[in-house]
């Protein structure tokens, strides 16, 4: 069977037994849509091969690979007796491969398919989708870090472990705290981290039966009840206000000897900053509690403001938002974690110790003096982020820092305030932090919703915003620009969503409800993919069983 | 500062659109007396030039695994890289993309993520596999999880030839969530009496093969009797290039398969970023955590892909959720798709039986040294040898003769009595010189 660009559309099997059997009809027909791309935009100048010049139809690895193709060349060794106790494979793997050419075209198609930062302005809230820096890419490339091993000796490593230590004492500095433990492997590892440190701190007060209550805000990131409810806390929510903001009061009201923790995320998921924060962690410490803050959104207060200073015990740092270090398509990340002074016996092996030989490196828990309460990963974490995020900070210093943090600020509140006319604010036309929030009470009566808003502006050469999170407003639109833009992308930007509000104000639905028209996908049925889930390729019928 | 687009002229025209005076009006919510007034006690900003002095000086004070004669396993493994991969990784819409929650204008990412599911699914012999975790130790904490769940049991026992990291990480997540861990003695010749102790309680039991000793364990007596008893097999692999030679765990009764996917596509780095590897039977589809990505239809009936039953995931179910677990390996999964697919099934067999036999000539060397036993019966391409001295201190004088020889046992397993044995690993790398040296190197320190 061959697919319009003439090639087969399941991998050759050239002698190794046919995976191709038992694939089923609707698999089958699927098959053959995969290889005719429609377009309502396009219908009067259909092509041949389905491509639209630089828009290409790339298949299924699985219907181009070939099982006897190799893109590696390596000889095979000389004959030897296998040492495997008999439990050599004998079946088919079922993984076709290509050569490198085919291997490279593959994968740069693919890569047209998607859009990054360097396509252009990703406002995801809470993700900070800042520039990265190739620079950075370049230092975690170093033989000298990327090309060892976690466990060689300590005496060949020393370069590395300077490094974690440099970047644990810019992290400690930055944030007035006493402790880091760098192993955790991404924010909500992080999360896990510091929720696991508050619990043996809790345990070695012999309190460990009576306070396990974790209170989290409703506006908080689903990650955060989700941990705490990881190690058997029993998460209770704390209302946000009509104004955005926790209230102490209200975080008092549910104060007691059972409430462990709270979870706070500062400056928050609406954007704003907690005014009384100073005055909740005097409410938390006093009620032998402690406060861990969830640090997604420090990119708005590096260099402006120390969470140690605000009363924070313990706040994981996600290195991929604040510091640069890549999204990759959704990892990999890094989430090292803070320590007050309270915290820090607490936190997991392994960590890096000043000795008089050089950096040391405790792996034990019984090699420490102070009290780890385990261990959250193989190895030492995300060595490849580390160099990374160093590497950022290096470059823009103390001043850098600051500069960012205030620009990142100062573009959001630009976009506010070009947009306040025509979008609605929840909670009012005041400052917002590193990232503005809208609601959808603009788009009352439009028949337009949030989701279609985002996917019009992918239409219009966009990354969409957050849509629907914080939970705490309805449809809510969370722009976070970044200090990573321009004045004129945003002025761009500020304009396209201009005309979009205006377009949607004045009926122009279609606009939006089929949007995208553009996009190398018109909008994708979620609800078919959950209700019969297909997660990976199976061959397809034979030909012949396929058209009965 | 070369990142920062806004000019000073910029920033004030912005400032007046907003209607303040100074950037600190922005700041108003944080109480004042917390707003710094100095910059922080850091350096000011560098060039680039001077970034990479300050870096590269460090990165020369370490040995790189290229530059020696290497024989470090124990989890992590040094195999080559096609230049191919590392190009490609760095495509700008791979590298600075976001987890896809906009599939229409991320099929790049959710198509790698499918063929990488694909892949892993076809590499462990098992129905599905969730698009990463965060690399093989925490996919064994999230898997015992995810075992409790099914089984409604909160007892995990795991082999004395699983990693000691990993089981380290597993006791430190039980510990937290109250749930009971048995672990086995450090079981060197891989011939411990794990089924004993699988009774009605019993939630999994977690076997690692080749364990962290490099024997290759028979997995299907161990399924049979946690399948007798109601509780999952849990198959932990490190070394991922074995199952292109070694029966898959799929094909032994695994229930869960996790490992560590480092060896395809990426390299050491000190530890991380790696990619956890997590396949299951289908049956336990909803149980599972981390991302999935599955095929379904545009608007026009075209063929895309999505990520779903996100109803598992925290950003839903919050407290209610599988795993708090938001952030996968992306990039990393897509180093090992790439490299994966370079290889093929021809490949990745291939290089299986050159790590082998890499192993084999080595091992067969090292058991020709006075003061070296090696103790394998079975192995893939690492093994454990038994020294007439502390392999901590043969390390150290090996390291400094120039040869990185392996990991010594009680590093990973301080005060069990196994000082004198070490875990030597063997891939494509070695050279015959490799070898020649490893051997007159040891024969001096012996």
């Amino acid at each position: 069977m061959l697919n319009r660009q003439g090639r087969p559309s399941a991998p050759q099997a050239h002698g190794v037994s046919d995976p191709a059997a038992g694939m089923g009809d609707q698999a089958a027909r699927l098959q053959g849509d995969a290889n005719r791309i429609t377009d309502s935009t396009a219908g009067s100048h259909p092509t041949f091969t389905g491509n639209k010049a630089l828009a290409q139809i790339e298949p299924l690895l699985f219907e181009i690979g070939r099982y006897d193709t190799t893109g590696v060349d390596i000889d095979e060794p000389e004959d030897f007796e296998p040492r495997l106790g008999g439990l050599e494979r004998k079946e088919p793997i079922g993984l076709p491969g290509l050569s490198e050419p085919e291997t490279m075209r593959h994968y740069v198609r693919l890569s047209q398919m998607n859009y990054g930062i360097d396509t252009g302005l990703f406002p995801l809230g809470s993700c900070t989708m800042k520039h990265n820096a190739r620079l950075n890419e370049r230092m975690a490339r170093l033989p000298g870090f990327s090309d060892v091993h976690p466990l060689q000796p300590v005496s060949t490593v020393q370069g590395a472990l300077e490094l974690m230590n440099e970047l644990g004492r810019y992290l400690v500095t930055l944030t007035n705290m006493t402790a880091v433990a760098l192993s955790p492997k991404a924010g909500a590892h992080g999360e896990l981290c510091g929720m696991m440190a508050i619990k043996a701190a809790i345990e070695a007060r012999g309190e460990g039966k009576t306070r396990n209550v974790v209170l989290v805000p409703d506006s908080a990131h689903g990650t955060n009840p989700a941990t705490a409810a990881l190690i058997g806390f029993v998460v209770k929510p704390v209302p946000a206000r009509e104004d955005g903001w926790v209230h102490v009061e209200d975080v008092k009201e549910r104060l007691g000897p059972d409430v462990a923790a709270i979870m706070l995320t500062n400056p928050n998921t609406c954007g704003l900053f907690e005014p009384q924060v100073a005055e909740i962690a005097k409410a938390i410490h006093d009620a032998g509690a402690y406060f861990y803050c969830d640090g997604a959104n420090f990119n708005a207060i590096v260099g402006k403001a120390k969470p140690g200073d605000l009363g924070v015990d313990a706040m994981h740092i996600n290195l991929h938002k604040t510091f640069s270090t890549p999204h990759g398509g959704g990892g990999p990340g890094s989430g090292p974690v803070v320590l007050s002074e309270r915290l820090a016996p607490y936190a997991p092996v392994p960590f890096v110790r000043a000795g008089k030989d050089g950096f040391e490196l405790v792996e034990q828990a019984s090699d420490a003096e102070e009290k780890p309460f385990g261990r959250m990963t193989a190895f030492h974490g995300q060595m490849g982020m580390y160099v990374r995020a160093l590497s950022y900070m290096l470059s823009h210093g103390s001043d850098g820092m600051k500069q960012a943090s205030e620009d990142a600020v100062l573009n959001a509140n630009y976009i506010r305030a070009g947009l306040s006319d025509l979008m609605s604010l929840p909670f009012g036309d005041k400052p917002c932090m590193h990232e503005v929030l809208f609601d959808d009470a603009w788009l009352k009566d439009t028949g337009v919703t949030t989701l279609d808003v985002a996917k019009a502006m992918i239409d219009e050469g966009y990354h969409p915003m957050t849509m629907y999170f914080p939970l705490v407003v309805h449809g809510a639109m969370l722009i976070e620009p970044t200090e990573s833009e321009s004045k004129s992308s945003l002025d761009l930007f500020i304009a396209t969503l201009r005309d979009l509000a205006m377009a949607a104000k004045n009926g122009d639905r279609e606009r939006f409800t089929g949007a995208p028209y553009h996009a190398p996908r018109r909008r994708l049925d979620e609800t078919r993919a959950a209700r019969n889930p297909v997660l990976k390729w199976t061959p397809p019928a034979p030909v012949a069983e396929a058209a009965e | 500062m070369r990142y920062l687009p806004l000019s000073d002229t910029d920033r004030s025209e912005m400032l007046a659109r907003i209607g303040v005076k100074t950037v600190d009006e922005l700041f108003a919510d944080v109480p004042k007396s917390l707003l710094l007034k100095e910059p922080v006690d850091l350096p000011r900003r560098k060039g680039e030039l001077e970034v990479e002095r300050i870096l590269s000086r460090m990165a020369a004070r370490n040995i790189s695994a290229s530059s020696v004669p290497f024989f470090i396993g124990a989890g992590a493994y040094k195999h080559h890289v096609p230049a191919t991969v590392d190009h490609l990784i760095q495509r700008s819409e791979f590298l600075t993309s976001y987890t896809p929650y906009q599939p229409e204008i991320a099929q790049g990412t959710l198509q790698y993520l499918f063929e990488f599911q694909t892949q892993v699914a076809a590499l462990t012999g098992m129905d599905v596999a969730n698009a990463s975790m965060y690399d093989g130790s925490t996919g064994t904490g999230e898997a015992v999880l995810m075992a409790h769940r099914v089984t409604k049991r909160r007892k995990a026992v795991l082999s004395g030839g699983l990693h000691p990291h990993y089981a380290e990480v597993v006791r430190t997540l039980s510990d937290m969530a109250s749930d009971s861990v048995v672990t086995m003695q450090p079981d060197v010749s891989g011939s411990e009496d794990i089924l004993s102790q699988i009774d009605d309680t019993t939630s999994c039991v977690v076997v690692q093969s080749p364990d962290v000793f490099g024997n290759v364990r028979d997995l299907k007596p161990i399924a049979e009797k946690a399948h007798k008893h109601g509780a999952l097999l849990i198959a932990v692999f490190t070394e991922a290039v074995s199952l292109g030679l070694v029966a898959s765990p799929g094909s032994q009764g695994a229930d869960i398969v996790v490992g560590e996917g480092q060896s395809i596509g990426n390299a050491l780095n000190f530890g991380g970023p790696y990619v956890g590897l997590f396949a299951t039977q289908s049956k336990f589809i909803r149980q599972m955590p981390g991302r999935l990505c599955g095929e379904t239809v545009d608007a026009d009936g075209n063929r895309g892909f999505v990520l779903t039953l996100s109803t598992r995931e925290q950003h839903i179910r919050r407290d209610k959720a599988t795993s708090n677990i938001c952030t996968n390996s992306g990039l990393c999964a897509l180093a090992f798709t790439i490299h994966m697919t370079l290889l093929g099934e021809t490949g990745l067999k291939r290089l299986a039986r050159v790590n082998h036999a890499n192993a084999i000539k080595l091992a067969d060397q090292l058991a020709g040294v006075k003061g070296v036993e090696v103790l394998n019966r079975t192995f893939f391409n690492e093994f454990t040898v038994k020294l007439a001295k502390p392999a901590a201190e043969v390390v150290e004088r090996l390291a400094e003769k120039g040869v990185l020889a392996g990991v010594p046992v009680s590093r990973l397993l301080p005060g069990a009595g196994l000082d004198d044995l070490l875990l030597v690993a063997s891939t494509e790398m070695n050279t015959d010189d490799d070898r020649a040296a490893l051997v007159a190197a040891l024969k001096e320190v012996l």
